[in-house]
């Protein structure tokens, strides 16, 4: 059955991406179509993930190649569980992007090119979690990549190319050091299987092994934004338009953590780098969420808060127990849902308050109490207040590291607890200034008399340069129209009310339900936390153990 | 079977000359860069294929004294996918020029303002009080000016034209 399945989560959004390409004229049936082979990829995974866990690891050959020539997909416990999560991230997220697309009417803008290049992330995501080959792994790296490139840099703006140009730029280089690691490792064992590279890579020189293992692990923590590899991220996620950054931050880091998790348990079992990669997760916590607390707008903060937490999953990755593992796993699949929906709930933020300052937001709370619930309990998530599943990941980890007792371990517990304090201290005060304070002591009210004069003209869609109803323009609009020039220039998607805190469109039901549903999900994560920690419990011991992986791929327990 | 020093010393060289290119700052030199950092690490799977040997092809010659096919198909892999990434990099430093007139990385406007703060407090800051240098990246009045004075060489998004 896996043979049959396995390939599915890469294949179908190919096509997929293909056939949205062909109909990208008719955009309902576009999104009809986009949304339905993310609903069978979804589908797909949820039986891979079943299957995995009941009968254990299985490969495809594909092509039919026999196994150390040709390339394989392996779905193990590991990827099968990133799968299910990724899909379902990536549906919630197409599907607020479709309500944020209909409602603002864009038949002009690029949605044409948003569906297909989404599908190609997808596809290339599923890629990188399935492969069984170091090769294909970067390619499916590059094809992520390649549709992030167009993702963040959709329409093309001022802000989006500065911010783009940053990212390409760093993705470039991880890309190469990736490149040149597997030339190397070819170099060195002759092949680029990684079932086979476990076995071969062991019986290196542990010099070369260290030098093979730096490589990898450089270009992954690029990807990652682990500590001193990170300062790209809060510069360049925050421009994009909302469902972009939301699956940015849900999927691309994590691909990078998974890839991480690969090389530290199947390729380089012996740990001979976890001290080096607990002084890294030490430092990506507390100097990503020290970022985050220096933040005003809130996508920035939450960028901050994004890196922050990647230390979270390399301290368990490192700490190389399988309680470490298993609370790492955990808090990736925790992770990457969470951020995903704040992200998105930036998104309706902006929408609503017109910005994501926090010194010009105020009084969401009282404006829209579905939405202050929507920030509300995926913040508090984040922050790991209990019983939430944030809480529960935390915990894990933090009792792993007591479990493992070194000092560097016990320092590394008490700079999670530290950065899970400073979280809740960087999202209350996002709470208190945008959504408790009264509407009144907001700085934008001065802006909001003018904002509702100009309210309905410019709106995107209903204006076509002078006021509909033939009035001359008053200083006070044209004033006011130069002062959203920029913001919506660089936001097409969005209301143009930089300041403007009333008079404002209800938010759409799609994207309303997409990140209800994202939240319900993060809730019901602490639901099922039970049955999901004795997944990745199993996936952690099927790691550290490497037979299931090796055996899944060469079907006999000696490797060739 | 003898080892060859010119491989190493072109990898090493084009290495060198592209990481010095990929610290500039003008992005018509990081891309010049990153295509030379491309080649280099072709070269690298390629040396890492072993030494130079037949033509792969089965019928040809003998399989003892073939090259490995292997790395050539990686680094076909690679040259596409450079290629393509250089085609885009290239599509962006268009537009960043068509925009700003520039082809620089320029400086993150929003650290240097939190770098440059004087205030303990984030949120006791408003952007409104700030010199508009100092204001947010993409802070709606921070880059008004610039937006005007190339509103009619920009095709803006739809949606926003005329504003």
């Amino acid at each position: 059955m896996i043979e049959v399945l396995a390939p599915l989560p890469v294949l179908l959004p190919l096509l997929g991406a293909a056939g949205a390409l062909l109909v990208s004229g008719h955009p309902t049936f576009q999104r009809t179509l986009s949304t339905a082979v993310l609903a069978a990829v979804l589908t797909v995974s949820v039986a891979l993930l079943f299957i995995a866990d009941a009968e254990g690891a299985g490969s495809v050959s594909v092509g039919g190649w026999p196994v150390p020539l040709g390339i394989v997909l392996v779905v193990d416990r590991l990827s099968a569980l990133m799968l299910v999560v990724a899909s379902t991230v990536a549906l919630g997220v197409l599907v607020f992007a479709v309500g944020q697309g209909s409602a603002d009417g864009d038949e002009g803008t690029p949605v044409s090119i948003f569906h297909p290049t989404f599908l190609v992330l997808v596809a290339g995501v599923s890629n990188a979690f399935l492969a069984g080959d170091l090769f294909n792994l970067y390619v499916g790296f590059e094809i992520l990549l390649m549709a992030s490139y167009v993702l963040l840099t959709l329409g093309g703006t001022a802000a989006r190319i500065r911010g783009g140009i940053t990212y390409v730029v760093v993705s470039l280089t991880s890309s190469l050091v990736f490149l040149a690691g597997i030339a190397l490792v070819y170099a060195a064992t002759g092949t680029v299987n990684m079932a086979q590279l476990a076995v071969r890579l062991g019986e290196l020189p542990e010099g070369t092994q260290v030098l093979l293992q730096s490589m990898l692990l450089i270009a992954f923590g690029i990807k990652a934004a682990v500590f001193p590899l990170s300062a790209w991220l809060p510069d360049s996620y925050p421009t994009a338009p909302a469902p972009v950054t939301a699956v940015f931050a849900g999927l691309l880091t994590k691909v990078g953590v998974y890839a991480i998790i690969r090389t530290q348990t199947l390729l380089f079992p012996d740990g001979a780098l976890d001290d080096l990669l607990m002084w890294a997760a030490l430092a990506t916590m507390l100097i990503g969420i020290l970022g985050a607390v220096a933040q005003s707008d809130l996508r920035r903060m939450l960028s901050f808060t994004l890196v922050s937490h990647i230390g979270y999953m390399v301290f368990g990755i490192a700490l190389g127990t399988a309680a470490g593992l298993a609370g790492a796993v955990f808090y990736v699949a925790h992770h990457i849902a969470i951020q995903t929906t704040l992200f998105l709930v930036a998104g309706l933020v902006e929408r609503q308050g017109g910005t994501t300052s926090v010194h010009r937001l105020g009084g969401l709370a009282r404006r829209s109490p579905l939405l202050a619930v929507l920030f509300f309990v995926p913040a508090m998530n984040l922050a790991g207040i209990p019983p939430l599943s944030g809480f529960i990941g935390k915990l894990g980890l933090l009792q792993a590291g007591v479990a493992e007792g070194s000092v560097l371990a016990f320092a590394l517990v008490g700079g999670g607890v530290v950065t899970s304090l400073l979280t809740l201290l960087a999202v209350a005060r996002v709470w208190t200034r945008a959504f408790w304070r009264p509407p009144s002591q907001s700085p934008a009210d001065d802006t909001a008399a003018a904002a509702a004069m100009d309210a309905g003209p410019s709106r995107p869609g209903s204006d076509g340069g002078e006021s509909p109803d033939g009035r001359p323009r008053t200083a006070l609009q044209d004033a006011w129209r130069r002062h959203t020039a920029v913001a919506t220039a660089s936001q097409p998607d969005l209301p143009p009310a930089a300041g403007a805190v009333r008079a404002l469109r209800p938010l759409p039901r799609t994207m309303v339900g997409a990140t209800a549903a994202l939240v319900a999900l993060t809730v019901a994560l602490t639901g099922l936390a039970g049955p999901l920690y004795g997944l990745t419990d199993r996936a952690a011991t099927d790691l550290l153990d490497r037979t299931p992986y090796l055996t899944s791929v060469f079907g006999t327990e000696d490797i060739p | 079977m003898t080892p060859t020093i010119v491989l190493p010393l072109m990898i090493g060289g084009l290495y060198a000359a592209g990481v010095y290119l990929l610290l500039d700052r003008s992005l018509t030199r990081v891309l010049l860069g990153f295509l030379l950092l491309g080649n280099a690490t072709n070269l690298l799977l390629l040396s890492g294929g072993g030494p130079a040997g037949l033509a792969p092809i089965l019928g040809y010659s003998d399989a003892e004294e073939i090259n490995d096919p292997l790395p050539q198909a990686l680094i076909l892999t690679a040259i596409v996918i450079t290629f393509g990434v250089a085609a885009f990099v290239l599509a962006m430093i268009h537009r960043s020029w068509r925009l700003v007139r520039e082809e620089v990385v320029g400086t993150d406007e929003e650290d240097r303002r939190v770098a440059a703060r004087r205030a303990p407090d984030a949120d006791e800051l408003d952007p409104d009080d700030l010199a508009p240098d100092d204001r947010i990246a993409g802070h709606a009045d921070s880059l008004a000016g610039d937006a005007e004075e190339l509103a009619d060489d920009v095709d803006l998004p739809a949606g926003s034209a005329g504003r």
